[in-house]
């Protein structure tokens, strides 16, 4: 278990392209993070930065007391958990979850007791002879976490883990290395572009676009209070809702009408969560339904509002149908933007 | 599903004629031909055949020069395999790390399998030669009086040089190819457990280079033995009695220069013998192959 500390932390390709725009934050001994946001902007960079696998263009990287940015992947006392797995294929899957105690000089009969641990713990004891060819997805992404789990690393690093698994498997799976890592206590970085993914699993959520770091938060502080529309609409199925809104005498209108009120002036963008617009024949607002997307346990409503689309999530018991419907606003969960850089007001 | 065929039941056969012509023609009739002459006496202008029976074999057995070309043939095919296979995996190990200039470099490396073996065997007769060859200047600066077609290890030593150069790109391609299809995440795997290059390259690397090697064993065995036929011919071209030569060279010189048919049809067939030998062995191994995915 490391505190992991990155300091400006920055990467340039060879070929002159920014994948990570100077980085600092801290995680915490025994903390799950997670690195979250769209393919392409830099997570996985950021991520084999921390392992070693990537040269670091600039700045500091301390995993426990050490600034580790010369030290050898296999020094640095981290394991990491790949895509595809990255399993030896020519390995059974004993010397697969092994190998990595063999090069550490660790007795035979240590390393037969703590990969027989670790199968058990992963299920994984009906296997232990078998080649990664002979196994399923879900499988060989057991293997690749008990390899990572039997070295007792300080810092465990996952690179998008189930992407490569069906959904069911993947939810299953999920909750089952949210739960190991809480029972290990092992300090953990975990990238993802899946939103789900990241508010179900993470202690806190690093939230990148572009090569930068758009928000540092707890799930709910990322979903409830966003930074930036991008995190808005990243964060969250469906996205946050963003209208143009007007502000004029400390209230800020949409179509002439006052939703909330609000310090300033001129225009700016309005962020509403599609649970947060409340169907309510006595309501103030009227919008106009044009699609119900059926979801079992709950509804999405797709409408316009003075001229803006929106959603409108309502639970299964709520009657809907398209065309005029009346709204009420929970004006206590409301965010508000810069209308040009799209900030948190 | 539809089977896919041919509904005439005779075009399949048609089709497949010209190639079995072929392999008839140029392949087995040769090939029955020479079983058939390894065990006559033909007479030296032509005039007839006597029926010996094993003699040929037998009296082959008794040949201290053809025991000789057997001895050499082992020797040069376990080094020319052994060195053209370690040399290529060092220069593609080597190449596979190169990030700037990587084209140059391996096309640099790769031309060379564009030389036809007797144009391989000149450039070495140029470089080896008695007179104003480099290499023998060079040998001599370590007082290593090089003679080449006179000294039988000097000659021989020429003959896997070349050899090995020849065959160097081939192998490179392909151990290269190999390597790069290695996936890169196994190997950052391997990077993260494990912090010995060596020991990496030794558990993890050439394991999955392992089909890739095989393959080319077979390939050198085979190139080692037969192929090598213009090298040798152009290095002890004029005196091939005192040098040495392989045992496919052997064929033709007694063949042909000899005039012994019935001998050296003796000598083809036990080459025969050892393809099928190779053949079966690499079918066996194949068969046993374990198939990553
Ligand atoms: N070796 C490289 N050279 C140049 N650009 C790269 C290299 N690797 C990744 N990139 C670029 O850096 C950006 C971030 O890549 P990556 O960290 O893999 O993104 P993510 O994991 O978030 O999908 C991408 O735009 C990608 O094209
Ligand atoms: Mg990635």
């Amino acid at each position: 278990m490391a505190q992991v500390t990155l300091n400006t932390l920055r990467k340039v390709y060879p070929n002159g392209f920014e994948a990570v725009k100077p980085a600092s934050f801290t995680i915490e001994k025994g903390e799950f993070v997670v690195l979250v946001g769209p393919s392409g902007c830099g997570k996985s960079t950021m991520l084999r930065m921390i392992a070693g696998l990537e040269d670091i263009t600039q700045g500091d990287l301390q995993i426990g007391d050490r600034i580790v940015n010369d030290v050898d992947p296999a020094d640095r006392d981290i394991a990491m958990v790949f895509q595809n797995y990255a399993l030896y294929p020519h390995m059974t899957v004993r010397k697969n979850i092994g190998y990595g105690l063999k090069n550490r000089k660790i007795a035979k009969d240590v390393i037969d007791q703590k990969v027989t641990d670790a199968a058990n713990l992963l299920n994984l004891n009906d296997y232990l002879d078998r080649k990664p060819s002979q196994l399923s997805g879900g499988q060989r992404q057991r293997v690749a976490m008990g390899r990572a789990i039997v070295r007792d690393p300080s810092l465990f690093l996952f690179d998008e883990p189930l992407s490569n698994l069906d959904a069911k498997l993947r939810n299953q799976m999920r909750i089952e290395i949210k739960a190991l890592q809480r029972r290990l206590g092992v300090t953990s970085v975990y990238v993802t572009h899946d939103q789900v993914e990241a508010m179900t699993m993470a202690d806190r959520i690093i939230v990148m676009n572009g090569g930068e770091i758009e928000q540092i938060g707890t799930p709910a502080q990322v979903y409830h209070s966003p930074a930036s529309t991008f995190v808005a609409s990243f964060m969250g199925a469906p996205p946050m809702n963003l209208l143009d809104a007007l502000v004029a005498e400390n209230a800020a209108m949409i179509g002439g009408q006052t939703i909330a009120q609000f310090a300033g002036h001129g225009p700016v963008t309005l962020g509403i969560r599609p649970e947060d617009i409340l169907p309510d024949p006595n309501g103030d607002f009227e919008i106009n339904v044009t699609l119900i997307e059926e979801l079992g346990a709950h509804r999405i409503l797709h409408a316009t509002w003075a001229g803006q689309t929106i959603m409108v999530s309502v639970a299964k018991d709520v009657t809907a149908e398209t065309g005029t419907m009346h709204v009420a606003i929970k004006s206590d969960a409301l965010s508000f933007f810069d209308a040009q850089t799209g900030r948190r007001l | 599903m539809k089977r896919a065929g041919f509904s005439i039941r005779w075009l399949p056969i048609l089709l497949l004629l010209p190639q079995l012509s072929i392999i008839l023609i140029f392949f087995y009739w040769p090939a029955a031909h020479a079983v058939r002459s390894s065990f006559f006496l033909q007479d030296p202008f032509g005039f007839g055949e006597t029926f010996v029976g094993l003699k040929n074999y037998t009296s082959l057995l008794k040949s201290s020069a053809y025991l000789r070309s057997a001895q050499f043939t082992v020797i040069f095919t376990l080094m020319v395999t052994a060195l053209s296979l370690s040399l290529a995996l060092l220069l593609a190990v080597k190449a596979d790390k190169v990030i700037k200039g990587a084209k140059t470099y391996r096309t640099f490396l790769m031309w060379v399998y564009a030389v036809a073996p007797p144009v391989a065997g000149v450039i070495g007769l140029v470089l080896f030669d008695q007179s104003w060859g480099p290499l023998k200047e060079f040998f001599g600066l370590f007082g290593w009086d090089f003679r080449l077609g006179v000294d039988y290890f000097d000659t021989a030593f020429a003959m896997v040089v070349i050899s090995v150069w020849k065959q160097l790109p081939v192998n490179f391609i392909f151990f290269l190819s190999g390597l790069q299809s290695i996936p890169k995440s196994v190997r950052e795997a391997a990077l993260i457990d494990n912090r010995s290059a060596s020991g990496r390259f030794w558990d993890v690397t050439f394991p999955l280079l392992a089909p890739t090697a095989f393959f080319l064993l077979i390939i050198n065995i085979t190139y080692a033995l037969f192929d090598t036929f213009g090298i040798i011919d152009t290095v002890v071209k004029g005196e091939p009695s005192n040098n040495p030569m392989t045992l496919v060279y052997r064929v033709y010189v007694d063949g042909f220069r000899g005039n012994d048919l019935g001998g050296s049809s003796a000598q083809s067939v036990v080459l025969m013998v050892l393809v099928l030998a190779l053949t079966v062995f690499q079918f066996r191994m194949v068969e046993r192959r374990i198939h990553y995915t």
